[in-house]
C-alpha cells in the first residue's frame, strides 16, 4: 500500500533531503551528548563527592542543590533552542516536499496537518 | 459526611461526565485509539504531564525528600531531564512513522509478526507492572485517606479498577486524555497552593526556608542538614545505584508505552514536538515545587511525625492538613486519587491498544481487519480483562506488598527492552528483525532477572522484622543494585546488535529509505480525521 502512495524514493534522492538530515544531526547529536553529560556529571559528583557538593554557595544553599536546579533550566533552554531550529527544518521539509510532482497533494497534506 | 469522600465523588462525577461526552463524540478506530489525532499541542502537553506524574511522583517524591533530603530530589531532576530524550530523539519520528503503538515504528521495515508479538509482550509487561504498583498504592492510600468511611483496601482497588476501565471502554482515548488534563490542572493547582502555604510559614523568604532546611532537628535531638547529599545513596553501592536509576529514567521514559501512545493523538510531528515542550514546562515546574513540598514537610512536620501517621506516602496530605486544615487535606487527597486514576487509565488504554492492534490484528490476523470495528471491540474487551486481572493481582498482593520495585522494574524494562529497539530501528540501517526480537527479549529478561536477584527481592532479615517487610527471598542479593539499568540497558543494546549480525542480512533498503523520509518529513504520515 505504501508503494502506491507518496514517492519516498524521489525525496530520499534529493540533495535537499540529505541536507535536512545533516542539519538535524548537527543539532541533535551534540545536544544529546551535552545533556547526557551534564545530567550524569550531577549524579557522579553528588554520588562520589558528596562533601564537596555540600559546600554552601548562596547562604545555606549548597553546590549540589544549585547544580540540580540548573538541570531544570538547562533542559528548558535546550527545549527552547530545539523548538527554534526545528521550525527551520519544518520549512526545509515543506519546501522539498513541494518539489514533488504530486506537489498539490503533498502541500495539501502539510497544510491540512497544520490545521 | 466525610469531606474527602465528597471531593472524591465530585472528581469521579466530573470524569464520568467527560466519559459520557467523549463516548457520544467518538466513533471509529482512530477516534478510539488516538482521539481522532485532533488533540491540540498544549492539550496533549498537559495530558502527557497528567499521564506521567503518577502517585509515585506526587506522594512518593514528597516523602522521599522529607525522609532523605537532597537525595530524594534526584528523582525530580531525572524525571524532567528524561523528556529531552523524548523531545530530541523519539517523539517526532514516532508520530510520523506510526499509527497507534510503539510497535508500528518497529514493524515499519522489519517483519511485522515476530516484532509486534515481542513488542506487544514487552508493552503488556511494562504496563502491568506499573499498573499493579499504582493499584496497590491507590488501595492503601484511599483506605487511609477515607478512614472511617467504610472503604477498605479491597474496595478501593475495585473502585479504581472499575473507573479506569469505564473511562477507556466507553470514552476511549478522548476521555482518557481529558481525565489526564483535568488531573494535571488539579495537581499543579494543588501543588502551587501547598507551596505558597509552605513559604508563608517562612515569610516568603527563600533564605529563611533554606536555612531551616539545612538545620532540621529530628525527634532524637540530632540536627541534620537536609540539603546535604548522601543521606540515601550511601557507599558502597549508593552512588552506583543513583547512576543506574538515572540511566533507567533517561532511557526509560522514552520507552514507556503509555507516554508514547500520547503522540499519536496530535495531528502531526510538529504538534507532537510542541506538546513535549508543554509537558516539560509543566513537569519541570511541578518537580521544582517538590522542593517546597518535600523539604517543607521535613522542616514543618518532620519525618518522625509522618512515619507515625501513615508513612512516606502520606507526606503531602499530612503537610496539607497541618497548613490548610481538614478541607485542604480533603482536597489534596482527592488530587492524589485523581493522579492515580489518570495514570491507570493511560496504562489501560496503552495496554489494550497494543493487544488489539499489535497482537490481535497484526499477529493473529496478519493486519487484515475482518469486520469494521473489530479492533476497537477487541481493545474494549482487552481493557476489561486488563482491569480485572490488575484488580485481582492487587488484592492478592495486598496492602503491605512493597510496590516500589515494580515501578523500578517498569522503567528498567522500558529502558532496556523498548528504547534500544526504537532507537536502532530509526537510526541503524543494518538493523533487522532478528535484532529487534533479540534486543527486546534480552532487555526484558535481563531486567527481570537482575531485579529478582537484587536487594529489592533478596535479603536476609533479622527474625524481628515484621512479615510484611521481609524480603521475598531470604538470601544474600546476587546483584547489589536496586535498579538494574546500568547492566540491563547495555545488555539490551548488545542483544539487539548481536541478534542483528547473527540473524542474517539487513532489512529491506527500500523500506529504510521510506522510513527515513517519512520519519523526517512527515510524508505519508497518519493524518487527523476530518471533522
Amino acid at each position: 500500500m505504501q508503494s502506491d502512495g507518496p514517492d519516498f524514493h524521489r525525496v530520499a534522492a534529493m540533495p535537499e533531503f540529505r541536507a535536512l538530515l545533516a542539519a538535524k544531526l548537527r543539532f541533535v547529536l551534540p545536544a544529546t551528548v551535552f545533556f547526557i553529560a551534564y545530567y550524569f556529571s550531577l549524579l557522579i559528583l553528588v554520588g562520589y563527592f558528596p562533601s564537596f557538593m555540600a559546600t554552601p554557595v548562596l547562604g545555606p544553599v549548597n553546590l549540589a542543590y544549585l547544580f540540580a536546579l540548573s538541570q531544570f533550566f538547562v533542559a528548558w533552554l535546550l527545549a527552547w533552542l530545539y523548538l527554534r531550529v526545528a521550525a527551520k527544518w519544518d520549512a526545509q521539509a515543506k519546501a522539498l516536499l513541494s518539489k514533488l510532482d504530486d506537489g498539490g497533494s503533498s502541500a495539501a497534506l502539510l497544510t491540512g496537518a497544520r490545521r | 459526611m466525610n469531606t474527602s469522600l465528597l471531593m472524591f465523588l465530585l472528581f469521579v462525577g466530573i470524569t464520568l461526565l467527560i466519559t459520557a461526552w467523549a463516548a457520544r463524540r467518538s466513533s471509529g478506530s482512530s477516534a478510539f485509539f488516538a482521539a481522532g489525532r485532533q488533540i491540540k499541542g498544549w492539550q496533549n502537553g498537559i495530558a502527557v504531564a497528567g499521564d506521567y506524574m503518577s502517585a509515585a511522583s506526587f506522594l512518593g517524591i514528597a516523602g522521599l525528600i522529607a525522609f532523605n533530603g537532597y537525595d530524594g530530589f534526584m528523582y525530580s531532576v531525572g524525571w524532567l531531564v528524561a523528556y529531552l530524550t523524548v523531545l530530541l530523539i523519539v517523539a517526532e519520528p514516532l508520530r510520523n512513522a506510526g499509527k497507534y503503538t510503539m510497535a508500528d515504528v518497529l514493524a515499519y521495515r522489519l517483519s511485522a509478526r515476530p516484532v509486534r508479538a515481542m513488542a506487544s509482550f514487552s508493552t503488556l509487561t511494562v504496563s502491568t507492572f506499573y499498573m499493579i504498583a499504582q493499584m496497590v498504592g491507590a488501595g492503601t492510600l484511599v483506605a487511609l485517606l477515607l478512614k472511617g468511611s467504610g472503604i477498605t483496601f479491597d474496595r478501593a482497588v475495585v473502585i479504581v479498577g472499575v473507573l479506569m476501565v469505564s473511562y477507556v471502554v466507553f470514552g476511549g482515548m478522548l476521555a482518557t486524555t481529558w481525565v489526564q488534563i483535568v488531573k494535571a490542572v488539579l495537581l499543579i493547582g494543588g501543588t502551587i497552593f501547598l507551596s505558597i502555604l509552605v513559604m508563608a510559614q517562612f515569610h516568603f523568604s527563600l533564605g529563611e526556608f533554606f536555612s531551616a532546611v539545612s538545620h532540621v532537628t529530628l525527634a532524637n535531638g540530632k540536627t541534620v542538614n537536609f540539603l546535604q547529599p548522601g543521606l540515601l545513596y550511601k557507599p558502597p553501592y549508593g552512588p552506583l545505584n543513583l547512576i543506574s536509576l538515572g540511566l533507567a529514567l533517561i532511557f526509560g521514559t522514552a520507552g514507556l508505552p503509555h507516554i508514547l501512545v500520547r503522540f499519536y493523538t496530535v495531528p502531526d510531528a510538529k504538534t507532537a514536538r510542541v506538546s513535549v515542550v508543554w509537558a516539560m514546562a509543566i513537569i519541570g515546574g511541578f518537580y521544582i515545587m517538590t522542593t517546597f513540598l518535600g523539604f517543607g514537610a521535613a522542616t514543618l512536620i518532620g519525618k518522625d511525625f509522618i512515619a507515625k501517621n501513615g508513612g512516606t506516602n502520606m507526606t503531602a496530605p499530612l503537610l496539607a492538613q497541618r497548613l490548610g486544615g481538614d478541607l485542604f487535606f480533603a482536597f489534596i487527597s482527592a488530587i492524589a486519587f485523581a493522579t492515580i486514576l489518570a495514570v491507570v487509565a493511560g496504562l489501560t488504554i496503552s495496554a489494550s491498544t497494543s493487544f488489539a492492534h499489535d497482537f490481535y490484528s497484526n499477529v493473529i490476523h496478519h493486519g487484515v481487519e475482518r469486520k469494521p470495528g473489530e479492533e476497537v471491540l477487541v481493545a474494549r474487551v482487552a481493557a476489561f480483562v486488563v482491569g480485572a486481572v490488575s484488580i485481582l493481582i492487587a488484592i492478592v498482593l495486598g496492602p503491605t506488598f512493597n510496590v516500589a520495585f515494580l515501578v523500578a522494574l517498569a522503567f528498567a524494562v522500558a529502558a532496556s527492552a523498548n528504547l534500544p529497539v526504537i532507537l536502532l530501528s530509526i537510526f541503524w540501517q543494518r538493523f533487522n528483525t532478528a535484532g529487534a526480537v533479540c534486543g527486546l527479549a534480552v532487555g526484558l529478561a535481563s531486567s527481570l532477572a537482575l531485579i529478582l536477584v537484587s536487594p529489592s527481592i533478596m535479603g536476609i532479615d533479622a527474625p524481628t522484622v515484621a512479615a510484611a517487610a521481609r524480603h521475598l527471598i531470604q538470601a544474600k542479593p546476587l546483584f547489589p543494585l536496586d535498579n538494574p539499568g546500568i547492566a540491563s540497558i547495555p545488555l539490551g543494546f548488545l542483544g539487539a546488535v548481536i541478534g542483528t549480525f547473527l540473524g542474517g542480512p539487513a532489512s529491506s533498503a527500500d523500506k529504510w529509505l521510506e522510513l527515513e523520509v517519512r520519519a523526517n518529513t512527515g510524508l505519508g504520515s497518519e493524518k487527523a480525521v476530518a471533522h
